[in-house]
């Protein structure tokens, strides 16, 4: 195969990782602000957003530590809001799951919730795409996403308490959630897994944090898959 | 907070070991075995399953605004949506989404 397609892929991948700068750049240096303004020094800010690169958790993990939690409670609360990155995990074997362990574990690694969703939104619409593309498609959209996250907490860290409230930058989460979710909106199994969701979270928000979200998720699963399998059956 | 360094250390650890581990679970272990056509199924909605559980509480009930509802969010996320879904576009529902956050506090605060 030659190794042009593999290139094309990243750079297709590149290209749709670009827009996140816009929200990475913002949620990185909170990160970076709420880290120091909690005591962390830069080291522990950058090894947190280097070794974990995974922002809600280590958002939980901060806030935890600011409360003086307990050490096991702290590792059990943020590790549950990463599980979604379990299921991850299982939704890209079938495209994945023949590649080099080192790349397998690469893309492990590189697995955010930006480089999923765009990847699984490319596998599924290409079903001819070879494993290698896949791979390379998948390092190209988290090229400009993870140095910039590295950066960004940086940035945000040096600058610490300078950066003020009015910028909401909290908000830069959901929107980044959103902007995911909005193309896959095309279908009505997907619709209805959607809506789902939302309203389960909603209703579980009361529990520990990441329990929620993954009860409700796994309604949606089930959800979807039975709306898809009944418009099927009934075409 | 009032922790010592060590203890700040083995938290980052930890969390960067356990995070790993989760990415890596299936996709590191189960490798090239076929999984059966039920879970593939259901495994194509993780994506649609997983993002409006995360966002729907933090549009509902901001910690921004310490829970209580806030119409410049509302909004910001109603126009993120809606130009998310139109355009198949991350960029334009990433701008939308920010413009009308910030335009919505200035006019309302």
């Amino acid at each position: 195969m030659p190794a042009s397609t593999a290139k094309s892929n990243f750079w297709a991948g590149f290209t749709q990782g670009l827009p996140f700068i816009f929200v990475i750049a913002p949620f990185g240096a909170l990160f970076g602000v709420v880290g120091t303004e909690a005591g962390l020094d830069i080291p522990q800010v950058m090894a947190f957003t280097v070794l974990v690169i995974a922002g809600a958790a280590q958002f939980t993990a901060v806030q935890l530590m600011t409360d003086n939690a307990p050490v096991i409670l702290i590792l059990a609360a943020a590790l549950m809001v990463n599980l979604r990155m379990a299921m991850y995990s299982a939704a890209l074997v079938p495209y994945l799951g023949a590649a080099p362990l080192w790349q397998r574990a690469l893309v492990a690694y590189l697995n955010v919730d930006q480089c999923y969703a765009c990847a699984a939104a490319r596998y599924e619409a290409r079903p001819g795409m070879t494993v290698r593309e896949r791979v390379a498609f998948f390092l190209g959209v988290a090229a400009p996403v993870a140095p910039l996250w590295y950066v960004a907490t940086w940035v945000g860290a040096t600058l610490g308490a300078t950066v003020p409230e009015a910028w909401a930058l909290d908000f830069a989460l959901p929107i980044t959630f959103i902007a995911l979710l909005g193309p896959l909106l095309r279908t009505v199994p997907n619709i209805a897994a959607a809506l789902v969701s939302a309203a389960m979270a909603l209703v579980l928000r009361g529990l520990p944090p990441g329990i929620g979200l993954i009860l409700a998720a796994a309604c949606a699963l089930v959800t979807g898959a039975l709306v898809e399998i009944w418009l099927e059956r009934r075409a | 907070m009032t922790m010592p360094d060590a203890t700040i250390w083995l938290i980052i650890l930890g969390l960067a070991v356990g995070t790993f581990l989760l990415r890596f679970s299936f996709l590191g272990l189960l490798g090239d075995t076929p999984l059966p056509g039920w879970i593939r199924r259901l495994l194509r909605f993780t994506p649609v399953a997983v993002f409006p559980a995360i966002v729907a509480p933090l549009v509902v009930f901001p910690a921004a605004t310490d829970g209580s509802p806030d119409p410049s969010r509302a909004a910001a996320a109603l126009v993120a949506l809606a130009l998310a879904v139109a355009f198949r576009s991350v960029l334009a529902a990433l701008a939308g989404g920010a413009a009308t956050l910030y335009l919505m506090l200035w006019l309302i605060g």
